[in-house]
């Protein structure tokens, strides 16, 4: 009962709620995209030799390159000559514990409840919280040193384990990719690099919290897991950002990399600023994400919860290269007023025996266009691959869309291919129920909303899970009526 | 290869006389300009994906020798089914041929030529030709409109009931100098009227053939329309197929497309729901052996509202070969109440086969129920070993397993004397 309380008093407040802006000194780079400002930030990180050249190479791919006009998502023309690449809290000193962190930034992780203290004391949860691209603090690292999980910053992992970066950096998402990858590839400022040794269970859940601040600026995070022999790890990623009217771009790589019976569980709730009600302002997310189960046995599991930013362009996906291996898709993904979204995953089956799960449950409210778009590949040597899929979509008012883009490629015979969509709205009869029973229309929708993800959300870490239950409810707020 | 299509344009142009005026050929002109603006599809066209035959057809085609047929008597006595009790229509690359409609004593119909027909009913031809067949959008119709000179024009008068199935049978002629086919199709049903057509492609021609037909149907209020495609031709054969249909309000159609032969096949088939109450059925069935390519594109547009559609395809894919389809449902705004659903199964028989699924729902409404489903695997296990464990042999418990999935979509046809021969032939062919 209690929880129901909350989203009902959450109902209540209107707007985006997490819109406030930290003022923060700035150390931006100027305008635009060049090779000399790939130098500069790279300069900026003290970066070797060879990351510097693989991000010149990467631009130089990257300026050959179109902007996909394939996904079915409208916006106006992104100049990327008007964009910061870079911009930074001043660099202070080496900060050793929470005190001698920016007093207005630990003010600003307050507002959004994940206040460091309270996640270092109670939760258990190691945060790497990111404002804009330098990570500021990083805690329980020495918990997780003694195990010899390796969980910083991106550019403190070039410093302090340039092996490993070197190895696994664009080993999953290569530099040439795609146009967004490619332009990550090059002036990627931060993100967050973690690697689990043989044979360990990380025992905590790892999580990052990214926002987006300093108008203007995009973010362009680059992450990376590496899950080593028979290793476990669960990483969560958060983000809200602060209310804006300008379009942001939002471009970032994760690359997760599981070797023999290693498993990750990659966990997401997304909620960008998505723009006011006239659809003005609002997050562009155009994020590549894929794991490489390259080892026997090895799984890798994504879960999803989109609820925010202006158009979602984002397809986590999974190549199931070694025997055995597992490849999972949760998403519940919410668009509202004149939020586009078009999401899905890959599930590409190269070794034998694999296997992979898509749910997918889309909801469209308002003016918004929702797309699920997908593709379940059965290479030629992949025995015994089996896919299910089920894509579901709500539809909650006569202004909106719901579409379903499968691609389903098989050349193998063993293959056991599923797919199944649904297309619908919430019956009368269903709110009827409710009503009947003094449940009023709005919360009926939230109600039924969240039955309707649950097989999704239940996938969800327990601190996630009441989070994202509350954010559907959010993002859902006065759309029907 | 676009010079050398202008080239023959210009012929044809010299060779239409005085008919090289008015509406149809307006409509040529800018079929032309629009197939030499964009060419063959490319292999990154995404609705020519799985099927890149671009490449193949601009080496294959001979180009300056682009020739439509004319009306004079074609044999027809090889056709399969000729001996069928329906009203017989002979086509070939060289002729067409229309049986008389006096000495079978039909009332209500009228099946002409469409060259004919341009002249005769020249009104309803004139507002219905090019109307449905976007030009714009796809390159194979905008090539068959460029060049669009003769085909059938069948138009069903308002009430009329014909019993005897009209058979269009497309066949060869070893005399004709061209080896690009192509036949424009007007088929007018007007309200209440019923009417069943199938298209036969069965010939077996000694060069390889490449064909690109295009068909309109336009189906008046409450009209009952079966239309079925049999693709039975050479191995070696490209089969373009493109159909439009527009449906007013409380039609029901029901389209049929068997493909079980042919090196490469492309059926676009197309239905607008165009007013309210229209009840849509798509079966489809495709056997495809050896190298052979079978691509099967619908799109169905819900307009308006209190429609439904239900699309079943099924394949089974043998050897080398690979099937794609593609189905899209798509709902407009304001159309509440849609029902739609779509369906399609694969079985790959062998490691060398592919299928290529792509369904589609684009939905725009919020009053609707639509969904869809598809599966691609293989014979169950367990089916098949609760068969052999009662003495059955392998091949047979396929074959039986096998002819069950098929049973869905065969069991759909109305027309006794198809439904027997695709039954039988997928008792040959399977066992």
């Amino acid at each position: 009962m209690n929880k129901d309380n909350q989203i009902l008093e959450e109902l209540t407040s209107s707007e985006y709620k997490y819109g406030f802006e930290t003022l923060i000194e700035n150390d931006s780079a100027p305008k635009g995209i060049n090779e000399d400002i790939i130098r500069f930030i790279s300069a900026k990180k003290n970066e070797p030799d060879w990351l510097l050249d693989w991000r010149l190479k990467a631009y130089r791919h990257w300026i050959t390159l179109k902007e996909p006009k394939w996904p079915n998502v409208k916006y106006p023309e992104i100049d990327f000559q008007d964009i910061i690449y870079y911009s930074a809290p001043k660099p202070k000193k080496e900060l050793k514990s929470l005190d001698e962190v920016d007093p207005e930034l630990l003010e600003t992780f307050k507002k959004l409840g994940i206040s460091l203290e309270e996640q270092k004391r109670l939760t258990g949860v190691a945060v790497d919280a990111v404002i804009d691209s330098v990570s500021v603090k990083t805690t329980f690292k020495e918990t997780l040193a003694e195990l010899g999980i390796i969980f910083c910053s991106f550019s403190e992992a070039v410093h302090e384990h340039p092996e490993l970066v070197k190895k696994y950096l664009g080993s999953v998402v290569p530099m040439t990719d795609n146009f967004y990858a490619a332009l990550n590839s090059a002036v990627f400022s931060d993100g967050s690099f973690c690697y689990i040794p043989k044979g360990v269970r990380c025992p905590m859940e790892l999580s990052t919290y990214f926002r987006i601040n300093a108008a203007g600026t995009g973010q362009f995070e680059r992450t990376l897991i590496v899950a080593d022999e028979e290793s476990y790890v669960s990483y969560l990623e958060g983000c809200t950002a602060p209310q804006r009217d300008e379009n942001q771009l939002h471009a970032a790589v994760v690359e997760i990399y599981a070797e023999t019976k290693a498993e990750v569980k990659y966990s997401t709730v997304q909620n960008w600023y998505p723009g006011d009600k006239e659809g003005k302002g609002g997050v562009y997310n155009f994020v590549t994400k894929r794991g490489l189960c390259k080892g026997y046995k090895s799984k890798i599991s994504w879960t999803q919860v989109e609820t925010g930013s202006a158009v979602t362009w984002k397809y986590p996906s999974c190549i199931l290269k070694g025997d055995h291996s597992t490849g999972e898709f949760y998403s519940v993904a919410v668009t509202n007023n004149y939020q586009q979204a078009d999401t899905g995953t890959k599930m590409i089956h190269i070794g034998k025996n694999t296997n992979s799960t898509i749910i997918s449950k889309g909801i469209s409210a308002g003016k918004s266009q929702n797309s699920y778009r997908g593709l379940v590949k059965v290479l030629k040597r992949a025995e015994n691959a089996r896919n299910f899929s089920q894509c579901d979509s709500l539809l909650m008012g006569d202004k909106c869309g719901a579409h379903t883009f499968p691609y389903i490629e098989i050349d193998n015979s063993t293959a056991k291919v599923e797919h199944e969509a649904t297309t619908s709205k919430i019956g009368e009869d269903q709110i009827f129920y409710c009503n009947q029973r003094g449940i009023d229309t709005e919360n009926a929708v939230a109600l039924i909303v969240n039955g309707y993800a649950k097989e999704v959300l239940n996938k969800l870490p327990m601190e996630f899970a009441v989070e994202a239950q509350k954010l559907l409810a959010l993002t859902l707020e006065g759309s029907v009526g | 290869m676009i010079d050398l299509l202008k080239e023959s344009f210009r012929k044809f142009e010299n060779h239409l006389n005085g008919s090289g005026k008015g509406h149809w050929h307006q409509l040529r002109k800018e079929a032309l300009s629009a197939f030499s603006s964009h060419g063959f599809p490319k292999s990154k066209d995404e609705e020519y994906r799985y099927t890149p035959i671009g490449r193949k057809l601009e080496k294959a085609i001979d180009f300056s020798n682009i020739k439509p047929i004319a009306e004079h008597r074609a044999q027809g006595e090889k056709q399969l089914f000729h001996d069928a009790d329906a009203i017989h229509v002979f086509i070939n690359n060289n002729a067409i041929h229309i049986g008389s409609l006096n000495e079978l004593d039909v009332n209500g119909i009228d099946i002409l030529s469409l060259n004919t027909a341009s002249k005769k009913f020249k009104g309803e031809v004139e507002s219905h030709f090019g109307k449905y067949a976007n030009v714009r959008k796809d390159s194979f119709t905008a090539l068959n409109t460029a060049f669009s000179y003769e085909g059938i024009f069948v138009k069903v008068s308002k009430g009329a009931v014909i019993e005897k199935p009209i058979i269009l049978h497309y066949g060869s002629d070893d005399s004709a100098t061209t080896n690009f086919f192509q036949t424009r199709n007007l088929i007018l049903v007007d309200p209440g009227a019923h009417v069943t057509i199938i298209e036969s492609y069965t010939a077996d021609y000694s060069d390889v053939q490449y064909s690109n037909h295009v068909s309109e149907l336009v189906v008046g209020e409450n009209a009952h329309v079966n239309y079925y495609k049999f693709q039975n031709q050479g191995g070696e054969d490209f089969h373009i197929d493109n159909s439009f249909i527009s449906q007013h309000r409380d039609s029901v159609v029901k389209a049929y497309t068997f493909t079980l032969e042919g090196k490469i096949v492309r059926n676009n088939l197309n239905i607008s729901l165009e007013e309210e109450n229209c009840e849509a059925h798509m079966f489809g069935l495709y056997v495809v052996q050896n190298d052979g390519h079978v691509d099967n594109h619908t799109a169905v547009d819900h307009k308006v509202a209190n429609c439904y559609s239900n699309e079943i395809y099924k394949g089974i894919l043998d050897d080398n070969s690979k099937g794609v389809f593609n189905g899209k449902i798509y709902v407009r705004p304001d159309a509440q109440k849609t029902n739609a659903f779509q369906s399609n199964k694969n079985i790959l028989l062998t490691d060398t086969a592919s299928a290529n699924t792509k369904p589609q729902l684009e939905i725009w409404a919020d009053d609707v129920s639509c969904s869809h489903g598809c599966t691609t695997g293989q014979l169950d296990e367990e089916q098949l070993f609760y068969l052999r464990s009662r003495g059955i042999s392998q091949s047979s418990a396929k074959a039986m397993l096998l002819h069950a999935f098929v049973n869905d979509v065969v069991d759909k046809i109305e027309i006794d004397f198809l439904h027997d021969f695709i039954n039988d032939e997928m008792y040959n062919r399977l066992d």
